[in-house]
Parts: structure tokens; C-alpha cells; sequence
């Protein structure tokens, strides 16, 4: 069949699964008084239409800051604004100041579900098709294959709010892999200014520029591309912040609001390492909110640091999206006031290299979703996330055949199994360790997951369930940390030299 | 091919569990106070009970399979099987009847297995998704009319489905007592397969009961088997003693024959199904506007009941003669007829059958008396599978299913299901005439250009029927246009096809004949 067919087929797939799922319940449903994030979105329609940009991120008589205030930057204000001249076509009622707080009807459900999907389809789906498309040395049914996987990634789906970052920070990574530099930097930047937890992904590609421009040498031509690129830079976050370079206190009070550094290390049960350790030791208790922050800023710059410097040394375009991985695994882990579905961000550029090892990513992507259990259980999602993911799994199992490649080249392994033979001679353990340990995990999640929906905790532990969950998810991503790490780092191999992986 | 019997359950699933918070349709509220009139009442009460206005009109076999239904239902929601409790819908009850759905589906995935295997595929592609089993497992599996039908609203037809092809799977594989046993049954749990008997009797009379051929091809009447006959007779005698025994021991029969042939209901329900009647109304309609316009007719004669209002009821014809049931049966008698007698003297094996059946199935639909849109999958799950094996069945089949599905569309008509079955349809469709061509890529395009711009036409005429037209102000002088216009465009579709089908079938066999001779 031909290939414009297939990918239609596909689209339309995943279209139908995020529109099916978005029919079900929604975070905060019919939970006065605060809602939940879908009421978060609506306030902020209000806000913006009603209130003058001046106001949008100050505590007033009229904008409560307490009760859902904005707290991204500016570009998602402007996309609520947008949403809310639409509704305001609609139903004013959706948008009055002050009296629609809690609306809530199908109407207005819909009108949101379809902003969403319409959000989607405009920038995340058309990025991710295009991307498939114009994968190097792969076949078509992989391709197709991969497409399929990445719409049907079920972390996205589940999660009711619109990801025009992460489809900005795709179209990112497509125009840089087709050598477009200022495109991409445009792209990324829109994306931060669309929602500042972008910040994790900037060091990669930050590196990776500097390092393009460091080869083609730093008096020459080098210069020239690190003077265009800050330009760009600076110039998108001019035209976004616009309205509020009046007055410094405009643009420090927007900061304070986008880095709320006196909310502490974690909040809620996060797969973080913070929220691990307090299991056992209080951090909270133990140390000041100064030695917290600097504490997460060590650890997460380490662990960040040689990937990083590889990357800058010698750029690549593979090395490239290794490092986006394993640095927003690292922020996610070790940052501070770290939201649990921040792991999105980790997760998408995991899908991007779904083709070249489909067993880790599928894996990851299988405990990203986990990690997210209690808050969607909370969301009554959890039917949808049991279909959702049963689907994800068996779609890619059959596409990519993960059983049985599970050699050491096709986990990427090689180099570092070459430099550990070098002391150990008889170490070829990694597919039957590695396999096994899938098995375990799936069966562990598995269990845990029923463990959640059907029974009810004991007395004395109240959060036992969730934070199992969250302690079982933060010891998979410190596995993967080291992993991704490690293929960055042992990675020998130019862009120019891959063999044919198909 | 498990992935996509696991994937149809799962899609099935998946669909169904996550959209219980939409509305529910009537069927749901039917099915749920057949399983209180069954577990509650003693049998003899069964076809009398009548506090709902959802009485019981399926055949026994189905009223004790909602018998034991019930048994599995008390553990979900014991409130459900109060009879008193009109329109109970709890979230446990919903996820019940949507599971018993998906459970019973598994019948249908079997029966598509079993019917993928005696597939003809003349080139075997090198792809797996070029094969013709691959593409009509997906089209039976992921058959858009029985998606919406049994999962978006709520019916048991993918087992009914099931038991269907299982029957015809069984007579290719030339088990013919296990196919008649499975047809007997299969008319005891629905009796709207009653459509499709005709070729059920003559293909095994002919077929069976006579076990040899002349050189020809003609009748050896020599060979005539009595106990073949006899073993089918007595097949169908004992299945239908356990469905109607009980029944007519009680001397309730009629009572039971009254519920299951409803004929007080009128010619076409609210929304026409697209057949012929519909064509007969709206010329009649036409006639009637332009005999009033040009003052042939006298507007004070013309009865005011309209033919397309909410609820079903007798009506009359104003310009041409009225319809009664009895038309109806001697038209599809008549209609069935070459196709019958197509199988009885020029009997072309399983293949044949399935064609006549189709036939049959079709013909019924396009006369029958207060048809319902949804028994055009009768013919279309059959007609897929014939159409992965010729480019001209092909052709046939997609512009059948097109417009038969196309046809469902007003059954679901709120906001969000609206962008469900558009997305739904356009993924069916594209794969329909995408794996179809991709299979048939060397004998040339399989519609010509007067039947690709008539399905072209169906997306503007969707277009102005769910989005421009309730914005007009004759939305509330007229609402039944969009329902109208829907009805007649794919009764002309749907017309075509048949008659279309009928041709090939009618010249392949006088081909057939003279090649023989």
C-alpha cells in the first residue's frame, strides 16, 4: 500500500484514540473547589480576555493568583486568549469574570477537547509525521511503524492539556536534522517561551550548536553561525515578551511566577529522587531551602555534565538526541519542584529513537506512563490507561519485534560491552540480562498497577500505593539515566558511519 | 493476524469502556430490561410482559441468552434486574453490557478467522499487508457499520454476525450439516436472517440433497438422497422444537408470532432506510408538492401526518398507491427470484451460495417492510468476502459500503460522537480503496468516474447536513431535510450497487453455462 495511505491510516488512528480518551472523566471533574488542571485552563481564558496584559501575572482584587494563576510564560497566555475569543463566540458565559469559576457542561467540555485536538493536529501530529517520513536509511514499514508507536504513545493521550511545547521542540529537532540552524533555534525558543520546563532540553541543544559552530571553526564561518543563532534567540524572546518589557517589574514578576523557588524541592509523590530519599530521610526537615536548591543544582548539573561535553566536543546528530534524553532525565530527577508530568518531556525524545532501539524505548516509555498512575487515577483515567498502554505495547512488540533483538548491537551496547570485556573477558550477558529485566519490570507494574486500582491501602500508610509507584519509577529512570549516558558517552560513531540499521 | 483479532477486541474494548460517559442509545435501555423480564419472570410470562414499551420481539434463543446473561449481571449491579427500573443506567450497569459485547464478540473474531482461510487470493502479495487474508480480516474485524452499531450504540449483532459466517465458513469447508445447524440457530436467535434463508433452503437442497451432477452441470434427479434430506429436516426440526416447543406447549405462538412481526409499525420508520421505499416516498413527496404547486391536487385531501416524524405509525401515500405489507412481500419474492433460480440450475458451489445470499439479503432490504438502515451489514459483511477476490466485486463492494455506511450516520447525532464516526468512516474508507487497490494494482481502477464523483458528492452532502443546514432558518421549518436528502442520495447508491451485482452475477453464470456447453 502506498505510503500517503498508511500514514492517513495512522493519523486517523491516533486522532481516534485521543478523541475517545478525551471523552472520558477529566482532571478536577466535579471536585469544587479547586478543580483541576482543565479548570486551571479555563481560568486562564478568563483571565486573558478579560483583564489588561498588565494584570495577568499580578495578585489583584480581580486576579487571584491563589486560585489557578498563570503560571507559564507568556506564549501560552496568548494561546489561551486566542481559545477564549473563540468561546467567546460561543458562550460568553464560558468566560464571564468571576461568576464562570467551575463551569462545567458538555458544551464546554467538547469546546475544550476540540481546542486540544485541534492544537495537536496543527503542530505535534504534522511534526511527528514528517519526522517518520524523513527518517534515514529505514524502511517504509518502519517508518509507518514508528509513526503509529509515537501517536499512540499513551502518556500523551492521557494527559488533557495541549503539548504545542513538545511539538515546537520537534520541529526543532526536525529542522536541525536537515542542517536548518535558525529554524530550529526559533522553534525551541518558541517552545520555552511556551512553557518554561522546556529549560530541560536547552543544554543539548545549546551544545550541540556551539559545538556545529566550534567545527566549522570559531574565526571563520563558526562565528558568523553563533552570531545568527543568538539573534534568533534573542529576537523570539524580544517578540514574545513584548508587552512586558515596559517595566522590570513586569518581566521579575513573571520570572517569580515561572520559578516558584519558595514552593520546596518536590510537592505530590514524584518519581524524583527527592521524593525517593524522603522515604527514608526527611531532606525537608533536614536542610534550609537555600541548601535544598543548591543541592538539586549540584546534582543535576553532574550528572548532566559529560554528556553535555561530548556532545559540544563532537556534535552529532545521533549524539544530539541521546543527550536531549539524558538531560531532561537528569533535571527531571534531580531539579527542583519537579510536576510529575514533566516526564513528557523525557518521553518524546525517546520516541524520535523508537526505530534504532525499540526494546529501551519501549520500556521507557511503558514506566513514564506508570510513573503518571496515581495522578490519573485521581483523574479517573484509569481504564483508559489500562487500554491504552495494553495497546501501545502490543502494537510495538509486533512492529519492531523487540524479543528478538536484543542483541548487543541492537541495543546500542556495543561499544561498552567491548570496554567491559576488556577487564571481564567472558561478559556477554547484556540481552539475557537486559531482556529479563523487562520481563521483571512489566510483571512489576503490572502487579502494581491492579494492586492500586483494587485494593485499599493500610491505615498507618496511606500513600503506600503512590509511592511505590513513584520509588519503583525513580529506580527505572536511574537505570536509564545510566544507560542513555552510557551510549552517549561509549558512543564512537559519526553521523557519517551508521551502519544500516534496519 | 492474532494482532488484529487482539487489536479488534482491544479497539472494541477500548472504545466502548471509555465512551460509557456519553449518552446511551434505546437498545441499551431494551437489552436491560430483557435481562430483568428474564431472570425475573417465569418463561411462560416472557412475550406477555409489557411495562416497558420495550417488549421482547427476538426469537427464544435469545431471550435465554439474555437469560443467562442476567446470572452473570447480578454480580455488577442487582439493581439492573428490577424490571420497575425504567432507564437505570449505573456506571457498573453500562460496564456490564459493554463487556458482555465485547466478550461475545470473540464468536465474530473466530467466524472471520475461519472465513480468511477459504479466501482465493490469486496473487499472493510479498507483504503481509497485501495479502487478501490480512485485508479481509481488517475489513470484516474493523467493519465501520459494526463498530458503531454494536459498540456506539449497543446490539449483540457481532455474534449474530458471527454465527453467520461460521455458517457460510462451515458449508465452504463442505460440513453443510454443521452450517445448516448453525443457520437454524442463528434464525432462533434473530429472526431477521429470515432474509437470507431462501438461499440457505435452495443451496442445500440442490447441493446437497442431490449428490451428483450430470456432465452438464444440470439436475440428476437420480441422485436425490433422502437421508440427507431427512438429517436436515431433522436438524432444523429440533432446533426450532427447543426454541418454540416450550411456547407452543403453552399455546402462546401467536402471541410470540405477533411480537416477533411487528407489521402494525409503518412502511419506513422515522429516518427512511435507503431502499426502494424511500425512493417510492420521496417521488411521491415530489409528486405531491408539484401537484399542489400547479393545483392538480386538492390540499384539503392530503392526510397532514408527515411520513418522517418521531414516532412510527400508519400513513398514506398521496399521489401513488399506497404500500402495504403484503406488496412488499410479493416485490422481494420477486426480486429474489432470478437469483434463485440461478442457484438451482447453474449451482456454482460455496461461491455461489454466498453470492445468492447477498442477493437475497439485499433484495430483502430493498423491499422489505420497515427495514431498519442497520440490516445493510447483512449484505456487506458477506460481500467483503468476495470482494478480495475479484476486481469487479471489488468495485461493488466499496461503493455498497460506502453509501450503506454512509447511511448510518444519522443514528448518531450528538456533538462528540459526530467527530467519532466522521474519523471512524475516513479510516474505513481509506483503507477500503487503499488495500483494495493495492491488491487488484494490475487490473486497472475499480470505479469509473460516474461512481467516484458520486462518492466524492457524499462529503459535501455531509458537509451541509450536520454543519450548514442546522445553522439555516429552515432547520426549524424543515428538520427532516438532512435526514431526507441522506436517505435518498444512498438509496440511489445503494440501488445501483445491487442491480449492479445482480448483472455480473446474472451474465458470469450464462458464461459459466456457455462454457460448459
Amino acid at each position: 500500500m502506498e505510503k500517503w495511505s498508511l500514514m492517513t491510516i495512522t493519523v486517523l488512528l491516533g486522532l481516534i484514540v485521543r478523541w475517545t480518551v478525551s471523552f472520558g472523566s477529566y482532571s478536577g471533574a466535579g471536585k469544587p473547589p479547586m478543580y483541576g488542571d482543565y479548570e486551571a485552563q479555563r481560568h486562564w481564558q478568563e483571565v486573558t480576555y478579560n483583564l489588561p496584559i498588565k494584570q495577568w501575572y499580578f495578585n489583584t482584587s480581580d486576579n487571584n493568583l491563589q486560585y489557578w494563576g498563570l503560571d507559564y510564560p507568556p506564549l501560552t497566555a496568548y494561546h489561551s486568549l486566542l481559545c477564549a475569543y473563540v468561546a467567546k463566540l460561543i458562550n460568553p458565559d464560558w468566560i464571564a469574570l468571576h461568576t464562570s469559576r467551575g463551569y462545567e457542561s458538555q458544551p464546554h467540555k467538547l469546546f475544550m477537547r476540540a481546542t486540544v485536538l485541534i492544537a495537536d493536529l496543527l503542530v505535534y501530529i504534522p511534526a511527528v509525521i514528517l519526522y517518520c517520513c524523513y527518517l534515514k536509511e529505514t524502511s517504509t514499514k518502519k517508518k509507518i511503524a514508528s509513526a503509529l508507536c509515537i501517536l499512540l504513545y499513551p502518556g500523551l493521550i492521557l494527559i488533557d492539556y495541549g503539548h504545542f511545547h513538545l511539538g515546537f521542540a520537534l520541529w526543532g529537532v526536525l529542522f536541525l536534522s536537515y542542517n536548518w540552524d535558525l529554524l530550529g533555534s526559533l522553534a525551541f525558543c518558541l517552545a520555552v517561551n511556551y512553557k518554561q520546563m522546556e529549560l530541560y532540553h536547552s543544554l543539548p541543544f545549546f551544545c550541540y550548536l556551539l559545538g556545529k559552530c566550534c567545527q566549522k571553526g570559531l574565526t571563520g564561518k563558526g562565528l558568523v553561525l553563533l552570531i545568527k543563532i543568538a539573534f534568533t534567540v534573542v529576537a523570539s524572546f524580544a517578540i514574545c515578551w513584548l508587552p512586558f518589557c515596559t517595566e522590570v517589574e513586569q518581566i521579575l514578576q513573571v520570572l517569580r511566577r515561572l520559578f516558584p523557588i519558595d514552593r520546596g524541592l518536590f510537592e505530590d509523590k514524584v518519581a524524583n529522587i527527592w521524593c525517593s530519599l524522603s522515604v527514608l530521610i526527611k531532606i525537608k526537615n533536614v536542610m534550609s531551602p537555600q541548601t535544598q536548591l543548591k543541592l538539586s543544582f549540584a546534582f543535576t548539573f553532574l550528572t548532566l555534565l559529560p554528556a553535555c561535553i561530548k556532545l559540544t566536543l563532537q556534535p552529532s546528530l545521533r549524539r544530539f538526541k541521546f543527550a536531549l534524553v539524558s538531560c531532561a532525565l537528569s533535571f527531571f530527577l534531580f531539579s527542583f519542584q519537579v510536576h510529575e508530568k514533566s516526564i513528557l518531556l523525557v518521553s518524546i525524545p525517546v520516541c524520535l529513537m523508537i526505530n534504532e532501539i525499540p526494546l529501551m524505548c519501549t520500556w521507557f516509555l511503558l514506566v513514564s506512563t506508570f510513573s503518571m498512575l496515581p495522578a490519573l487515577i485521581l483523574d479517573g483515567l484509569l481504564l483508559d490507561y489500562v487500554v491504552t498502554t495494553l495497546a501501545f505495547l502490543t502494537v510495538c512488540a509486533t512492529s519492531f519485534s523487540i524479543f528478538e533483538k536484543t542483541s548487543e548491537e541492537d541495543l546500542q551496547l556495543k561499544s561498552l560491552s567491548l570496554s567491559i570485556r576488556a577487564y571481564i573477558p567472558s561478559f556477554k550477558a547484556f540481552p539475557k540480562i537486559i531482556k529479563s529485566l523487562f520481563i521483571v519490570s512489566v510483571t512489576l507494574m503490572g502487579i502494581l498497577t491492579s494492586m492500586s486500582a483494587t485494593l485499599n491501602p493500610p491505615q498507618k500508610l496511606p500513600d503506600l500505593f503512590p509511592v511505590s509507584v513513584s520509588v519503583v519509577s525513580c529506580l527505572h529512570f536511574l537505570f536509564f539515566l545510566m544507560y542513555f549516558n552510557a551510549i552517549v558517552l561509549w558512543d564512537s560513531r559519526n553521523g557519517r558511519n551508521q551502519k544500516k540499521i534496519n | 493476524s492474532s494482532v488484529l483479532k487482539g487489536g479488534h477486541l482491544g479497539i472494541g474494548g477500548g472504545g466502548r469502556t471509555v465512551k460509557d460517559s456519553t449518552c446511551h442509545s434505546t437498545d441499551f435501555e431494551v437489552h436491560r430490561n430483557w435481562l430483568a423480564i428474564t431472570h425475573n419472570l417465569p418463561v411462560s410470562q416472557w412475550y406477555y410482559e409489557a411495562t416497558s414499551e420495550w417488549t421482547l420481539d427476538y426469537p427464544p434463543f435469545f431471550a435465554w441468552f439474555e437469560y443467562a446473561l442476567s446470572h452473570v449481571a447480578k454480580y455488577f449491579d442487582q439493581e439492573m434486574l428490577v424490571i420497575q427500573n425504567l432507564n437505570y443506567s449505573s456506571q457498573a450497569t453500562v460496564f456490564f453490557q459493554r463487556l458482555s459485547v465485547i466478550f461475545t464478540d470473540i464468536l465474530f473474531v473466530y467466524a472471520a478467522h475461519e472465513c480468511c482461510k477459504y479466501v482465493n487470493g490469486k496473487r499472493p502479495g510479498k507483504e503481509l499487508l497485501e495479502k487478501p487474508m490480512f485485508v479481509l480480516a481488517v475489513l470484516l474485524l474493523w467493519n465501520f457499520g459494526l463498530l458503531i452499531v454494536d459498540h456506539i450504540h449497543f446490539q449483540y449483532n457481532g455474534f449474530l454476525f458471527g454465527l453467520m459466517l461460521l455458517s457460510v465458513a462451515r458449508l465452504f469447508q463442505k460440513r453443510h450439516l454443521e452450517g445448516a445447524l448453525l443457520f437454524a440457530v442463528l434464525l432462533h436467535f434473530k429472526h431477521i436472517y429470515i432474509y437470507v434463508a431462501p438461499a440457505y433452503c435452495v443451496y442445500l437442497l440442490r447441493s446437497y440433497c442431490f449428490t451428483a451432477n450430470r456432465a452438464d452441470g444440470s439436475l440428476k434427479w437420480s441422485s436425490f438422497s433422502f437421508l440427507r434430506i431427512t438429517s436436515l429436516g431433522l436438524i432444523v426440526c429440533l432446533v426450532s422444537a427447543l426454541s418454540l416447543g416450550p411456547f407452543a406447549v403453552l399455546g402462546q405462538l401467536p402471541q410470540v408470532i405477533s411480537r416477533l412481526f411487528p407489521f402494525k409499525r409503518g412502511l419506513c420508520h422515522a429516518y427512511w432506510a435507503p431502499n426502494f421505499w424511500a425512493l417510492y416516498n420521496a417521488v411521491d413527496k415530489t409528486l405531491a408538492v408539484v401537484g399542489i404547486k400547479y393545483k392538480f391536487l386538492d390540499p384539503e385531501k392530503i392526510p397532514k401526518a408527515s411520513m418522517t416524524g418521531g414516532l412510527v405509525q400508519e400513513f398514506q401515500h398521496t399521489v401513488l398507491p399506497s404500500v402495504t405489507p403484503l406488496a412488499t412481500l410479493i416485490c422481494t419474492f420477486i426480486s429474489i427470484l432470478p437469483s434463485v433460480f440461478c442457484l438451482w440450475f447453474k449451482p456454482q458451489g460455496p461461491r455461489g451460495f454466498l453470492q445468492c445470499l447477498i442477493l437475497c439479503a439485499l433484495s430483502s432490504f430493498m423491499f422489505g417492510w420497515h427495514v431498519h438502515e442497520k440490516a445493510i451489514l447483512l449484505a456487506i459483511l458477506p460481500l467483503s468476502l468476495l470482494s478480495v477476490e475479484s476486481p469487479k466485486r471489488a468495485g461493488i463492494y466499496l461503493i455498497l459500503t460506502t453509501t450503506g455506511h454512509f447511511a448510518l450516520f444519522p443514528l448518531l447525532f450528538t456533538p462528540p460522537e459526530i467527530t467519532t464516526k466522521i474519523l471512524l468512516m475516513l479510516l474505513f474508507t481509506v483503507y477500503s480503496f487503499s488495500s483494495l487497490r493495492a491488491l487488484f494494482r494490475k487490473e486497472g481502477p475499480l470505479l469509473n468516474w460516474l461512481e467516484t464523483i458520486y462518492l466524492i458528492e457524499l462529503v459535501p452532502l455531509e458537509i451541509f447536513c450536520e454543519i450548514v443546514f442546522p445553522l439555516t432558518p429552515w432547520n426549524l421549518k424543515f428538520p427532516f431535510i438532512p435526514l431526507l436528502l441522506t436517505s435518498v442520495y444512498c438509496a440511489l447508491g445503494i440501488t445501483y450497487a445491487w442491480l449492479k451485482l445482480y448483472v455480473s452475477v446474472l451474465t458470469e453464470s450464462v458464461t459459466v453455462r456457455q462454457k460448459a456447453e
